[in-house]
This record gives structure tokens, C-alpha cells and sequence, in this order.
């Protein structure tokens, strides 16, 4: 393999590792209110909320309903809008985020849902305010199950990141398609494949790691 | 936690009712008309089985419910009416713990002692000294930094206690506190709570099924049957002469006198024609509960009586004795008159023919 492609590579590698956690990121800071917010508002919950719960699920519901490549090619106005350009590593983050934003948010609002409600309970009867309750309470105990989510929603957005190829988005895929597919070069797709699982199986490991430093919950099967 | 500022607060519960709609409709009656006075600094016990409506009672002195009608006060304020930050106030004068303890578990056990000063504002340095303080009094001091999955049953509900009394409240609220505790822990717990009681001055209001509860550190004691408050009192009035049926079937299990099994299967309400013996419960209580009774009942009538069970305990520092006997059913009237007379209580079980 050239040095030329080995540059490629790098390249690539570092666009996909680049799109990944910029829309990780930016899906986190949106998805990680929306979740708290779905999980809480129901009727009858900490901010009893019905409706406004109901709507934002049901758009939940239909962004992720939308396969992503379709997505990608939907919403490339609002792309233009946004990051300036349709083409691009930079502009495939704005699908890749819109994407992460409600997946992020349901992995958020389940781990919330799996929060004792006695806890709540215990925190409402010190007098504790809904945000108090939130941001002691909530977040702090649902920490370990969030942070395997996140490792979920990386994982996903890597395999999503190989598919922005389709609107001129870089990285890893585009560079398996270019040049693996269309240029018939299987040692370069088998790298492309080799770096991807690499990844992927980092991420895992990275996100295990950190789900079992915060859970301080006795190990599952003794105690309780 | 030596200097305590705030004094104990009565809590009131006036004509209150509590009804719920069922999800497809119709309207359930989980308290109806209950009034109530626990006295500033008492502790007191509310007893009934699961589904009587006590564990509904105990959440509305905080107000995780609220009444549908009457008024709960806390002090002379209305829980039931007061919301938002109203409500938070009155919430901090008022610790709770839990059956199952409800600690967090991502926070160590100073973090969670911790929690409701964060929440009531405090400034940090100040939490660490209270902390510490209560960390002591509960006796935790070496496993300050570990977490509650590290931690006995027993020590999770000291750290909830000591979580309970972090504000200086002048009400703890006890939610079946030692129902998921094996008895030996149970009475270290209990025995911290009266400490705590006598020490802070705080009134406890605590909900239980078990009489043995009650009996070990309640001076009174209310019994809850259907929403509704059967009988109350003090602890030692209701154990000596309990009125409702409720009560009487609660006392049974703590006092340790049942009828023996060979007696039990036997007994009728009934009196029969022919020969029979009349099975009576005897109460003694306060100084008549050491007397050799059925001694003198013997000598003076000439009455002869079969003890079938028996106990003498105390309640607080008063002894109080149980007994079941039998004896001739044809004297039954005049024995019980004679004991009655002599300052005992006396109830017909039944007849054994």
C-alpha cells in the first residue's frame, strides 16, 4: 500500500473520528434535556407536562423513523443553513447530529425511567425543586446506564458516518466506497473494515470502563 | 448535634379525608373522616395491615399527598394548602425515612447525609461539620466513605435516619423504618430513634404492622382499619384494654398469649347446657400486675383455675400481664367479679364443653 494511501487513511480516520464526536457531542447537549424532559413530564410526574410530552415523542418517533440516508438527503437545506454548505465533513455533522438528538434522547429517558422512585420521593419530602431533584438525584443515579447509552449512540454514529459519503461527507465509508468499491481495491475496503471494528470495539471497551467506575450499585445477582 | 434550636411541633389531623379515582373510574376512599393529635415531643405509632390507609396518613404531614378534605397541620401551619416554595419550607422542619431506605447510590454515605443541606442551600464548610456530627451520632464514622451497597441493612437505615435529622427537623416521619430488618437490627434502630426522641426533643410519628414496634417505643398509638382511626390512645391504655376487634388481633401477635392448640380447636361462644369451663383472658396491670391473684381467688372462693398461657411484660417502664385461664363455667360470673373488683381486667374467651 502506497504512502499516498496510507495518508488517505489517516485522513479519513481522523474526519470520521471528527464528525463522530462532534455530533456525539452536540447530540448529547440537546438529546440529554429532551430525555430527562420525556422522562419526567408524563402525566402525573415531577413536571406533569402530557401534552408537550406526547408532541416532542411523537417527533421523536418520526426522526427516527426516517432511515438516514434519506434523512441526509432531506434535510439538506437545513444543512445549507446551518453549516454554510450542503458538502463536507463539517456540514455531515448536522444530519449526524439531528440523528443522534432523539436516539440520545430515548437512551436518556429509559436509564431516567430506571431511577428507584423512591429516591424521588425521599428527595421531594427534603424539599427538594424538580432541577434540584434533577440534577442530584436523576442524573447522578441514572450516570452508569447513560453512559453505556452514549456508548450505543457512538457506536451507531460511527456506522452512520460511513454513509454521509452519499452527500460528499468524508471519512472512512466514503473512502471504503471510493476507493475499496469503485476502484477496485479490496486491501483498501479490508483496512477501511479493519479501522472501523477497531473503533468500534474502543469505544465499547472505553465506555464499559467508565460505566463501572461511576456505578457504585452492588454487582448485579447479591445484594441489593 | 448538642445545641438543637428548634423546638418539636405538634401535628393535627383535622376531619381529613383522601380519596383517589381508579384509572378506569370511580372514586376510592383511602382515609375517610380521621382526626388526630400527635403531642409535640411524643412518638407515636399508627398501626394497621397494608391497604388501611396509614402509609396515605404519614404522607400528607409532608405533603407527598394531599387531603380531599380536612386540614393536616404541621405546628399551626397547613400542610395540605401550602405549595411550592411554602411547602419546601415546611418539608425541611419534617425528616422522613424509609422502609427500603432510599439512599442514592451513586453518593457515598457522608454525600447522602449531605443532600438535604445542598438542597436546603447550605453554605459547604458548614456541611462538612454537620456532617461529621451526624455521621458520629449514628455511629458511622468509619464507613463515612463507603457506599450503601457496601453497607448492612442496619447501617443503610442509620444513614437514612442521620439523612432524616441533617435540616434539625422538628418531625421525623417513620415509613416502616425496620420492616426489612431482621429483629436484632430492628431494635438497634428503635433504640436509636428513642435516643433521638429524648435527646432532640422531635416528635416521631411512625407507621408499622408490627404491635412489637409500637409496644417498644411508643407512647401512643393510633390503629387505622379502612381508612379509618379505630382506636387511640395511649400505648399502655390500648394494651391493657384494647376495644376493637382490630386491636385486639394486632395484640395477640406481640403479647404471646394464644390459646394453646388443644383449647383452640375446642373452644365455642357459645355456653353449653351440660358442665363446661369458661376460658377468660386476665389483664393485670400497673401495681395489680405482680399480685398472686388467682392464689387469693382460690383461698377466698374456693374457685379452682387452669392457667393456660401466660406472659408479664412491660410498656415503657409499667408492667402489664396477660393470662388465660379456665375454670368452672358455672363460677365464671363470680370469679370475674372478684378479679374485677381487685383491679383487673377480664374478657370470656369462649366455653370448652
Amino acid at each position: 500500500m502506497s504512502a499516498n494511501l496510507i495518508n488517505l487513511l489517516l485522513e479519513a480516520t481522523g474526519q470520521t473520528l471528527y464528525m463522530v464526536a462532534v455530533s456525539t457531542l452536540l447530540g448529547t447537549l440537546f438529546g440529554l434535556p429532551l430525555g430527562v424532559f420525556l422522562a419526567i413530564s408524563q402525566r402525573g410526574e415531577l413536571l406533569s407536562a402530557p401534552w408537550l410530552n406526547k408532541v416532542l415523542g411523537l417527533l421523536v418517533n418520526a426522526t427516527r423513523s426516517v432511515p438516514f440516508i434519506i434523512l441526509v438527503v432531506a434535510i439538506i437545506p437545513f444543512t445549507r443553513a446551518i453549516a454554510g454548505t450542503s458538502i463536507g465533513t463539517t456540514a455531515a455533522i448536522v444530519p449526524l447530529t439531528i440523528a443522534a438528538v432523539p436516539f440520545i434522547a430515548r437512551l436518556v429517558e429509559n436509564a431516567i425511567r430506571e431511577v428507584d422512585g423512591g429516591l424521588i420521593e425521599a428527595a421531594r419530602a427534603m424539599g427538594a425543586t424538580p432541577f434540584q431533584i434533577i440534577r442530584k438525584v436523576l442524573i447522578p443515579e441514572a450516570l452508569p446506564s447513560i453512559t453505556l447509552g452514549l456508548t450505543l449512540a457512538v457506536v451507531s454514529l460511527i456506522g452512520y458516518s460511513a454513509m454521509v459519503g452519499a452527500v460528499g461527507g468524508e471519512g472512512l465509508g466514503d473512502l471504503g466506497i471510493r476507493y475499496g468499491y469503485q476502484r477496485f481495491m479490496p486491501d483498501v475496503m479490508a483496512v477501511v473494515v479493519v479501522i472501523l471494528i477497531v473503533l468500534v470495539q474502543l469505544v465499547q471497551s472505553i465506555g464499559e470502563w467508565i460505566a463501572a467506575r461511576v456505578d457504585k450499585r452492588a454487582p448485579k445477582g447479591r445484594g441489593q | 448535634m448538642t445545641a438543637h434550636d428548634s423546638q418539636a411541633a405538634s401535628i393535627t389531623f383535622e376531619s381529613v379525608g383522601k380519596s383517589f379515582t381508579k384509572p378506569g373510574g370511580g372514586i376510592v376512599d383511602a382515609i375517610s373522616d380521621v382526626s388526630l393529635t400527635v403531642e409535640a415531643g411524643t412518638i407515636t405509632g399508627i398501626i394497621g395491615r397494608s391497604g388501611a390507609g396509614k402509609s396515605t396518613m404519614l404522607r400528607m404531614v409532608n405533603g407527598l399527598e394531599r387531603p380531599t378534605s380536612g386540614r393536616v397541620l404541621v405546628g399551626d401551619q397547613d400542610v395540605g394548602a401550602a405549595r411550592g416554595a411554602k411547602l419546601r419550607t415546611i418539608r425541611r422542619d419534617v425528616g422522613m425515612i424509609f422502609q427500603h431506605f432510599n439512599l442514592l447510590s451513586s453518593r457515598t454515605v457522608s454525600e447522602n447525609i449531605a443532600l438535604p443541606l445542598e438542597i436546603s442551600g447550605m453554605a459547604a464548610s458548614e456541611i462538612k461539620t454537620r456532617v461529621t456530627d451526624l455521621v458520629e451520632r449514628v455511629a458511622l464514622s468509619a464507613q463515612a466513605d463507603r457506599y450503601p451497597a457496601e453497607l448492612s441493612g442496619g447501617q443503610k437505615q442509620r444513614v437514612g435516619i442521620a439523612r432524616a435529622l441533617a435540616t434539625e427537623p422538628k418531625i421525623l416521619l417513620s415509613d416502616e423504618a425496620t420492616s426489612a430488618l431482621d429483629p436484632e437490627t430492628t431494635q438497634t434502630v428503635l433504640s436509636l430513634l428513642k435516643d433521638i426522641n429524648r435527646d432532640l426533643g422531635l416528635t416521631i410519628l411512625l407507621i408499622t404492622h408490627e404491635m412489637a414496634v409500637v409496644r417498644d417505643i411508643a407512647s401512643h398509638v393510633a390503629v387505622i382499619e379502612g381508612g379509618r382511626i379505630v382506636e387511640a390512645g395511649t400505648t399502655y391504655d390500648v394494651f391493657i384494654a384494647p376495644q376493637h376487634p382490630t386491636t385486639r388481633s394486632f395484640l395477640s401477635g406481640v403479647t404471646g398469649v394464644t390459646l394453646p392448640a388443644f383449647i383452640k380447636d375446642k373452644i365455642r361462644k357459645q355456653k353449653p347446657e351440660t358442665d363446661s369451663e369458661e376460658v377468660i383472658r386476665v389483664t393485670f396491670a400497673g401495681k395489680h400486675a405482680t399480685d398472686p391473684m388467682l392464689a387469693l381467688l382460690t383461698r377466698d372462693l374456693g374457685i379452682e383455675v387452669n392457667i393456660l398461657a401466660g406472659a408479664v411484660e412491660e410498656i415503657g417502664t409499667q408492667p402489664f400481664g396477660n393470662l388465660l385461664v379456665s375454670l368452672n363455667a358455672a363460677k365464671g360470673d363470680e370469679a370475674r367479679a372478684y378479679l374485677e373488683r381487685h383491679g383487673l381486667l377480664t374478657e370470656v374467651l369462649g366455653y370448652v364443653g
